[in-house]
């Protein structure tokens, strides 16, 4: 089996790609990623390692990140691997405007990028980028928002919530417990509430970003996360304490 | 030339908007400018653009800036500029009647002298006019002076 984990051109008897599964293990490695899409709002949140004391966290690269006025990114994985690809999706969305007159539909740059992803697992010499991402925006006419995702392999699909990186798999059972069609703070709650499931809360540890189809993409305070986080921490000790009264009383 | 016109400065408006979501941060006047004439002077020796820009910018620190910038890739930072036949006689104006600190006002009082020298002095005067404005809140069309309305029926 060895042998058919060196090049990536080659299969393996059983019909594996070791280096995309390979690479898919990268992701799941990477901090935790989430989205949710509501009726008028996108929704990113990322895991945020702490940051060393020295580390200038003013300056630092944020994890979520725009690709066009209408469409942002983020991912789970090497983020190294993340600047090139987001930096050739940048310069497509700008290539898109100019020949066409038009801003790219949110599928079109995924597949932009899902393209780009299958080339690297399809030629000599290169290996897979690294990572996962979640693709956020508007369709620049109908106004419909949408959230995708795409992976090592090159595959994308158009989901309703997702989460991708580190623990995704509680992430993505808790979403499929809770998700229900939300709009506005609603749906930055329930983001924010999935990530709490693998996160230690804090808006130090999470950054969100919300995208509406007025105003684009805006990155959250540090201080409106805490607040979002102690609403959610308030309504969980309800919940809480609503279960265990009557339970008393009886 | 009207082709090179929009290829060009379409060219130039996507790769200044680029530039803004891979640093996080606008170009400056100047860098655009700069950028610009880059631009001219690489293709001049090949398959040159015969484009003349002004180009008008606000930054925050510096106020509003022009910037002269014509086909064999010049560059010059200017208070006042023209292009064209009738440039000479909007130089002439500006010569006379520009000060420094001038208002809006004022401003748009000049861009109507000239004018008005371009269709009485100009055998080959075009008919209408936009004026727009570059401000702290961004580039707008301010106005139109039209001798020769759009045609309805056509």
């Amino acid at each position: 089996m060895a042998r058919y984990d060196r090049a990536i051109t080659v299969f393996s008897p059983d019909g594996h790609l070791f280096q995309v599964e390979y690479a898919l293990e990268a992701v799941r490695k990477g901090n935790a990623a989430v989205g949710v899409r509501g009726t008028d709002t996108v929704v990113l949140g990322v895991e945020k390692k702490s940051a060393a004391k020295l580390q200038d966290s003013r300056l630092s690269v944020r994890k979520i990140v725009n690709l066009d006025n209408h469409i942002a990114l983020a991912c789970a994985g090497l983020k190294a691997d993340a600047r090139v690809l987001i930096n050739r999706a940048r310069i497509e969305c700008q290539s898109h405007r100019l020949t066409v007159e038009d801003p790219v539909t949110v599928e079109y740059i995924t597949r932009y990028i899902a393209g780009l992803q299958q080339k690297y697992t399809q030629s000599g010499g290169v290996r897979p980028f690294g990572l996962s991402t979640l693709i956020i925006g508007f369709d620049p006419y109908t106004g419909v928002p949408s959230l995708y995702q795409t992976d090592p392999s090159g595959t994308f699909s158009a989901w309703k919530a997702n989460a991708t990186g580190r623990n995704s798999n509680s992430i993505r059972e808790f979403l499929e417990k809770n998700y229900k069609e939300t709009s506005g703070q609603e749906t930055i709650k329930l983001a924010i509430r999935a990530l709490l499931e693998v996160v230690e809360s804090g808006g130090k540890n999470i950054e969100v970003a919300v995208m509406t189809k007025d105003q684009g993409l805006r990155q959250l305070e540090e201080s409106e996360i805490d607040g979002i986080v102690a609403e959610i921490e308030a309504e969980k000790a309800a919940a809480e304490a609503a279960k265990k009264g009557p339970a008393r009383d009886a | 030339e009207i082709g090179c016109r929009v290829q060009f400065t379409e060219y130039i408006q996507k790769n200044v908007a680029l530039y803004q979501f891979r640093n996080g941060i606008p170009l400056t006047t100047a860098a655009a400018a700069n950028f610009t004439r880059g631009e001219l002077a690489t293709a001049l020796r090949k398959n040159p653009y015969q484009v003349n820009v002004l180009m008008a910018g606000y930054d925050k620190e510096i106020g509003p800036s022009l910037y002269y910038i014509d086909y064999i890739a010049t560059l010059h930072k200017v208070d006042r500029g023209a292009f064209g036949y009738g440039s000479y006689f909007c130089l002439a104006m500006m010569d006379r009647h520009y000060h420094s600190g001038m208002t809006v006002e004022e401003a748009i009082d000049l861009v109507d002298k000239c004018i008005l020298e371009i269709r009485s002095r100009l055998v080959v005067a075009p008919p209408n006019f936009v004026i727009k404005i570059v401000d702290k809140d961004g580039a707008r069309e301010y106005a139109w002076r039209e001798s020769v309305k759009p045609d309805a029926t056509a």
